[in-house]
C-alpha cells in the first residue's frame, strides 16, 4: 500500500489536476455536442471518472482516506443513476425506435 | 434521525402494500406516515442542535423548519393523488413509494452538514423523480421530459462533484465545520477553492433551475403529470435552495466579495428571462414552469443579502410559493380534467361554473404575485428588506420592474376566470371532496401568513 502511495505521489499533483479536468472538459463536450443519448450518457460517466480519479488523487497526496469513500459513494450513486436511465432510454426507443435526442422535440415553447 | 428513519420504512410499507394489493390503504397509511414524521420532526424542536453520525446529519432549526415544510406539501399533493393517479397508470403503490423516497432525499438535503450526505441526498431526490416523471410510459411529452431531466441532472451532478472534489483538494476535508475553519483560518486560500465554489454554484443552479441553467424546467415541468410537477417545483426546489443557503451561510460568508457579483448577474439573468417568456406563455402550465424559474431568482435574494434574517425569509416565501403552486395545480388538474386543455381558455368562465376552485385560485394567482394580505406579499417584502439592508438598489429596482411584470400574467387567468364566457361544450365536474378540503386548507393558510407572517416566524 505504502508502496503504491508513493508511486501516486511520483506524479506532481497538478498534472492529475491538469489531466483531470481536460477528461471532463471532453466528458462536458460530448454532452453538449453529441447526438445519441447513449453516447451522451458515456460522455456524462466520463465526467463522473475524471471526479474520481481526481478524488483518489488528491486523497492519496494528503494521506486521507475520506476522499476514496467518497468514490465509493460516487460510483454506488452512478449505478443506480444509470440503471434508471437506461430504463428511460428503453422506454423512449420504444415509442419511437430511434435514440436520437432529436427525435424527441415535442416539447417547445 | 427519527423522522427519516419513519420515511425510508414508510416508503417499503407502501410497497408491500401494492404487493398485497390493499390499494385502499395506500393512502391512510402514507397520511399517517407522514404526520409521524412531522411529530418526529416537533419533537426534537427544542433539541441541541449538533452535528449527528460522525457530522453527518445536523438537525437544526432550520432544517427542522424547512423539513416540515416539506413533509406538510408533500402531504397536500399526496391527498391531491387519490383520484389522479387512478387515471394515468395503474402502478399505485409505487408512485406513492416514489413520492415518499423523494422527501426524504430532500430531508436529506436539508440537514446535511457533509458534502457526502448533500449528494446523497441530491440523487435520491433526483433518481426517485426520473421515474416519477416518465410514469406515463406511452406518452411522448411525457417520456421526453422524463429523458430531458434525466440527461441534465445527471450532467448538473458532475459539476456538483468537480466542485466539491476541488474543494477537498484545496481544504482536505468534507465536513462543513471543518470547512468553515479553514475558509476562517487559512491566510491565502487555494485558487482550486475558488474553481471548486464557482462549480459547486453551477451544480445548484441547475438544481434550482435558475438562468442560464434554466433550460430544462420548462420541457420537464410541462411534460410531466401535473401532480408530480407541483410535487417538482415545490418540495424538491425548496430542498435544493436549503442546501444552497446552508452553504453559503455556514461556509462561505468570509468570500462574500468574490461570489456576490456572480450570484447577482444569475439573479438579474433569472428574473428576466423567467418573467419575459412567462409573459409569451398560451399554456397555464407552461406559464407556472416560467413563473417557477423567476421565483427561484426571487428565492436566490435570501443568499445575497445573506444574514440573521435570511431563513426566516425564504422559508416565509417557500411556503407561500408551495402552497400557491399547489392550489394552481390542483385547480389545473379539475380544470384539464372537464376541458381536457392546459390553455388560458381553458379557464374562461370558471367563476360562473365553480365560485370556489376560481376564489382560491384567485388567492393562490395574488400570493404569487405578491399583492398584499398575502403570503406572497410578505415574502417578497421580508427578502427585499433584506436586500434593502444591504444597499443593492439596483437589483431592488430590478426586481420590483419584474413583480410588476409577474403581476400582469398571473391576473391573466383571473381575468380569463370572471370576465370571459366559456364555451359551451364543458362538461360538469364534480370536484372531490379531499380536492375541497386541500383547497380551501391552502388557500385559509395563504391567507394567515399573510397577514399574521409571525404565526409562522416564531419558528424561527
Amino acid at each position: 500500500m505504502e508502496n503504491i502511495v508513493t508511486q501516486i505521489q511520483g506524479v506532481p499533483l497538478n498534472h492529475y489536476i491538469i489531466f483531470c479536468s481536460i477528461i471532463f472538459a471532453i466528458g462536458v463536450t460530448g454532452v453538449l455536442i453529441r447526438r445519441n443519448v447513449i453516447i451522451i450518457m458515456m460522455s456524462i460517466e466520463l465526467m463522473l471518472n475524471a471526479v474520481n480519479l481526481l478524488l483518489a488523487a488528491f486523497s492519496a497526496y494528503r494521506g486521507d482516506p475520506t476522499g476514496q469513500v467518497f468514490v465509493f459513494f460516487i460510483m454506488a450513486l452512478a449505478a443506480a443513476e444509470v440503471a434508471v436511465g437506461l430504463a428511460i432510454i428503453i422506454m423512449v426507443y420504444r415509442n419511437t425506435k430511434s435514440v436520437d435526442i432529436e427525435s424527441l422535440s415535442k416539447l417547445r415553447w | 434521525m427519527g423522522a427519516i428513519i419513519t420515511l425510508c420504512i414508510l416508503g417499503i410499507v407502501v410497497l408491500y402494500l401494492g404487493l398485497f394489493k390493499a390499494k385502499n390503504a395506500l393512502l391512510p397509511v402514507t397520511l399517517l406516515g407522514l404526520v409521524v414524521t412531522v411529530g418526529f420532526l416537533v419533537a426534537g424542536w427544542n433539541n441541541e442542535a449538533l452535528p449527528q453520525f460522525h457530522g453527518m446529519v445536523i438537525f437544526d432549526r432550520l432544517a427542522l423548519s424547512f423539513s416540515i415544510l416539506c413533509v406538510i406539501v408533500t402531504g397536500l399533493v399526496m391527498l391531491l393523488s387519490k383520484e389522479y393517479f387512478k387515471n394515468i397508470s395503474t402502478y399505485l403503490s409505487e408512485y406513492f413509494c416514489l413520492i415518499i423516497f423523494s422527501l426524504l432525499g430532500a430531508l436529506l438535503v436539508n440537514s446535511y452538514h457533509n458534502f457526502a450526505m448533500l449528494f446523497i441526498g441530491i440523487e435520491v431526490m433526483s433518481v426517485a423523480l426520473y421515474i416519477l416523471v416518465g410514469i406515463r410510459k406511452t406518452d411522448l411529452a411525457s417520456n421526453e421530459a422524463a429523458l430531458k431531466y434525466f440527461l441534465m441532472g445527471a450532467f448538473s451532478t458532475g459539476f456538483l462533484l468537480f466542485g466539491i472534489t476541488l474543494l477537498y483538494g484545496a481544504s482536505g476535508t468534507f465536513d462543513l465545520t471543518e470547512l468553515q475553519a479553514y475558509v476562517q483560518t487559512s491566510s491565502d486560500i487555494s485558487p482550486l477553492f475558488y474553481g471548486g465554489v464557482l462549480l459547486l454554484l453551477c451544480g445548484l443552479c441547475f438544481k434550482v433551475g435558475a438562468a442560464p441553467f434554466h433550460f430544462w424546467t420548462p420541457d420537464v415541468y410541462d411534460g410531466a403529470p401535473i401532480l408530480i410537477t407541483s410535487f417538482m417545483s415545490t418540495v424538491v426546489k425548496v430542498a435544493s435552495f436549503v442546501g444552497f443557503l446552508r452553504l453559503f451561510s455556514t461556509v462561505l460568508i468570509p468570500l462574500h466579495d468574490f461570489w456576490t457579483p456572480v450570484l447577482l448577474t444569475i439573479i438579474i439573468i433569472t428574473l428576466f428571462v423567467g418573467n419575459i417568456t412567462a409573459l409569451l406563455q398560451s399554456s397555464f402550465k407552461r406559464m407556472m414552469a416560467y413563473s417557477s424559474i423567476s421565483h427561484a431568482g426571487y428565492m436566490l435574494f435570501a443568499i445575497v443579502s445573506i444574514g440573521a434574517m435570511s431563513a426566516s425569509g425564504m422559508l416565509v416565501y417557500a411556503a407561500a410559493y408551495s402552497l400557491a403552486s399547489v392550489i394552481a395545480f390542483g385547480v389545473l388538474i379539475l380544470v384539464k380534467r372537464s376541458t381536457g386543455s392546459e390553455s388560458f381558455e381553458s379557464f374562461n368562465g370558471l367563476a360562473k361554473r365553480e365560485p370556489m376552485l376560481a376564489l382560491v385560485l384567485t388567492i393562490a394567482m395574488l400570493s404569487l404575485a405578491g399583492i398584499p394580505l398575502t403570503a406572497g406579499f410578505m415574502g417578497k417584502f421580508m427578502l427585499f428588506n433584506n436586500v434593502m439592508g444591504s444597499y443593492n438598489i439596483t437589483l431592488l429596482i430590478l426586481a420590483v420592474i419584474n413583480a410588476a411584470v409577474g403581476v400582469y400574467y398571473y391576473l391573466h387567468v383571473v381575468v380569463n376566470m370572471y370576465f370571459r364566457k366559456a364555451e359551451e361544450d364543458v362538461m360538469e365536474q364534480h370536484v372531490p371532496a379531499s380536492y375541497k378540503i386541500v383547497l380551501v386548507g391552502a388557500a385559509v393558510l395563504t391567507l394567515i401568513i399573510g397577514v399574521y407572517p409571525d404565526s409562522i416566524l416564531g419558528f424561527l
